[in-house]
């Protein structure tokens, strides 16, 4: 298992390079430039030297190696140094936003605690609604909860995040006042009071989300269960007089939950991408409203970055969902 | 047949119908039999005959709904298992009767150890704790011929063969000592050569343990050697009952008859069995008024038609205990 992961690693190693490359140039040869930015009362030379301080003068080829050593080198130095207070990357050209002229790395680094706080618990939100619904969905198939648990995941599935966000939004903030309909995202958790004005207004964000999360995950948990209740296992297990519980919990959901846990760590990448719509809907301050901005003000690094920031997640995300799937499965060897 | 001694098993009556979509299958129509204290009785009859669902409606191993039995009584010792609740039922489900299953490539769960498979029941029922129930399971797996036991304990199903997973299912059958096992085709998925070995297994634990065995098997070769009774199915119905001597020197029913030639020859060729009985077991959509065989009967006469045959004995003991036959044609009748 270790072998094969550590294989599985190196072999990320050109796939990502790859990927970073399509993503670079991509990116670059997006129309309009940072330069329209800048007021036209500046004059022509002041221009240019702000231009050249931005390295876009340079030739493509010579920003994505530049970039390529920032990504994988500076930045995890600079990671370090503030870590542990040491100075490795001291003096180092870091990569810098186009729009704060800051480095786009903190300001990433200011954003996903926002996204995870939301969107993450969203998901684990999703995740611990779902699977019950759909071992009991699966155990009682074609029960008046099944029946109610198909039609709520059409529901889930097929309305948008940002109308049933709204909808959410008009009942619970709009209507009845119980939650603010704006995430306020300085505000610090200090004590009691502030902590329940945290839960309320991440209740509504979380739930539009999580409610999304959890249609697909119920469904993809019932018919799992669906399928290994039908297993000669089963059988066996009932003829050895194991109770209903037994059979159900742990004989069928052992099974049920192998291709389960690999669709929950796929879609773990999608907590930082995936969830634009909702951080834009409810002014969540995170990565994706951070992706958004950045695309509106041509900040080209930043939309290189979160993008290639993205890919390596996904990548990353695929290797833990196969390594989980050996780990569960133990007629899976990968040595 | 040991005489005055209650049986282990008595089934009376069973009835049991598939409700689906399409209507009723009447899989299993009025069986009844019964088993004696450590006797090994065979059951036969081609596949959709009914045995496994005679077999899985004695504990309640068939899935209700669809399946639903609609008469009949299941005495095991003084207990109706068809009228007790499913909490008693399932305590006698793995510790009085056992039940190896026809495919053990998919019969043991994959992701549970054997170890942990075979203490499961022992620990239900026997209450042992997991360090009395792993010394057991190692006595199991020895007493089945696994070598190794003691090492074996963590190893996966996919780790076995498909004889040896066939092995550690009967272990898990009789782990908790039952009265019965029933082994429902437990060598049909299997090599020839490990079926024979598996045959001798049971030959073996039988000796050695002394529990009833009901046989169930499509091959009325494997019978010959093994049982001391025959029970041959047809249409969800007993057609024909007899120890096992009578039944090969005498078969009285046409379907017996041509079972038998089913069987391979002395010299190793083995009769196709379309050419000697055409066609295919009934699908019983209702319950049957006239008799289930009489489409592929060379016999048929007016009252196969008219009239579902009932089993009428052909010795002077009662229907069930010497040799009975369920058929209105009779071979005197028709040599004379
Ligand atoms: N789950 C089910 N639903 C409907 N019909 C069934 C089901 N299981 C078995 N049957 C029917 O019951 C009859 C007897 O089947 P079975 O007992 O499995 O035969 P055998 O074990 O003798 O091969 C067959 O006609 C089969 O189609
Ligand atoms: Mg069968």
């Amino acid at each position: 298992m270790l072998t094969y992961t550590l294989r599985r690693l190196l072999l990320a190693i050109p796939t990502l390079l790859l990927i970073s490359l399509v993503i670079f140039f991509l990116v670059d040869l997006a129309p309009g430039s940072p330069a329209s930015e800048i007021p036209l009362t500046v004059p022509p030379d002041v221009r240019a030297k702000i231009l050249e301080s931005m390295g876009i003068n340079q030739p493509v080829y010579v920003r994505y190696l530049l970039w390529l050593k920032q990504f994988f080198y500076v930045e995890p130095l600079n990671g370090i140094d503030a870590l542990f207070g040491t100075s490795f990357a001291d003096g180092m050209q870091r990569i810098i936003s186009y729009q704060t002229r800051g480095p786009v790395f903190s300001l990433i680094g200011e954003r996903i605690p926002q996204t995870l706080k939301v969107i993450g618990t969203a998901y684990l939100v999703g995740v611990l609604i779902a699977v019950p619904i759909g071992i009991y969905s699966a155990y009682r198939q074609y029960s008046w909860f099944d029946q109610a648990g198909t039609l709520l995941a059409m529901i889930g599935f097929s309305v948008p995040t940002f109308f049933s966000g709204t909808l959410l939004i008009i009942i619970f903030s709009v209507m009845l006042g119980w939650f603010p309909t704006k995430y306020d995202t300085t505000l610090v958790v200090t004590d009691w009071a502030s902590f329940v004005k945290q839960i309320k207004q991440m209740t509504l964000p979380v739930m539009t989300l999580g409610l999304a999360n959890a249609a697909a995950i119920s469904r993809y948990m019932r018919s799992s269960m669906l399928e290994n209740m039908g297993h000669d296992y089963v059988r066996t297990a009932r003829a050895k007089g194991m109770s209903e519980r037994t059979v159900v919990l742990k004989h069928v959901l052992r099974n049920s939950m192998i291709p389960v846990v690999t669709v929950i760590a796929l879609g773990i990448p999608s907590i930082f991408g995936g969830a634009i719509i909702t951080e834009n809907l409810f002014g969540v301050n995170g990565i994706g409203s951070a992706l958004i901005g950045a695309i509106h003000g041509n900040d080209l690094p930043m939309v290189q970055t979160l993008a290639f920031i993205f890919a390596i997640l996904i990548v990353l995300f695929n290797l833990i969902a196969d390594v989980l799937y050996g780990l569960l499965d133990p007629r899976i060897r990968y040595d | 047949m040991p005489d005055g001694a209650a049986p282990v098993l008595a089934v009376r009556g069973l009835r049991t119908v598939f409700r689906t979509r399409g209507g009723e299958i009447h899989a299993v129509n009025d069986v009844s039999f019964h088993l004696e204290r450590g006797e090994l009785l065979g059951v036969v009859g081609e596949s959709g005959s009914g045995k496994s669902v005679t077999m899985m409606s004695l504990i309640g191993l068939l899935p209700m709904p669809p399946a639903e039995i609609r008469a009949g009584t299941v005495m095991l010792g003084d207990q109706d298992l068809l009228r007790i609740t499913p909490d008693a039922l399932r305590d006698v489900r793995g510790a009085k009767v056992g039940f190896v299953f026809q495919d053990p490539m998919t019969s043991l769960n994959p992701v549970f150890n054997v170890g942990f498979q075979i203490a499961e029941p022992l620990r239900r029922h026997m209450g042992l704790t997991k360090a009395q129930a792993a010394d057991r399971a190692v006595e199991l797996l020895e007493l089945v011929g696994i070598p190794d036991a003691r090492k074996r304990l963590g190893d996966y199903p996919h780790q076995f063969s498909g004889g040896m997973r066939q092995r550690v299912m009967i272990a898990i059958a009789l782990a908790c000592d039952p009265d019965v096992l029933i082994a429902d085709e437990p060598t049909t998925a299997l090599d020839v050569t490990i079926q024979a070995q598996i045959l001798e297994l049971v030959k073996e634990l039988r000796q050695k343990l002394g529990m009833a065995i009901i046989w169930i098997t499509h091959d009325l070769g494997v019978i010959a050697g093994i049982a001391d009774r025959v029970m041959v199915m047809y249409g969800g119905q007993v057609v024909e009952q007899a120890p096992v001597k009578d039944l090969f020197a005498n078969p009285q029913h046409p379907y017996t008859r041509a079972l038998l030639k089913t069987i391979p020859s002395l010299t190793g060729a083995r009769a196709d069995r379309l050419q000697v009985i055409e066609g295919q077991p009934p699908i019983m959509t209702a319950a049957p008024t006239a008799c289930a065989f009489r489409d592929r009967c060379t016999h048929r006469f007016a009252r196969c038609d008219a009239e579902n045959p009932q089993r009428r004995s052909l010795d002077a003991r009662p229907v069930g205990f010497g040799h009975d036959v369920a058929c209105h044609w009779t071979p005197e009748a028709a040599d004379a």
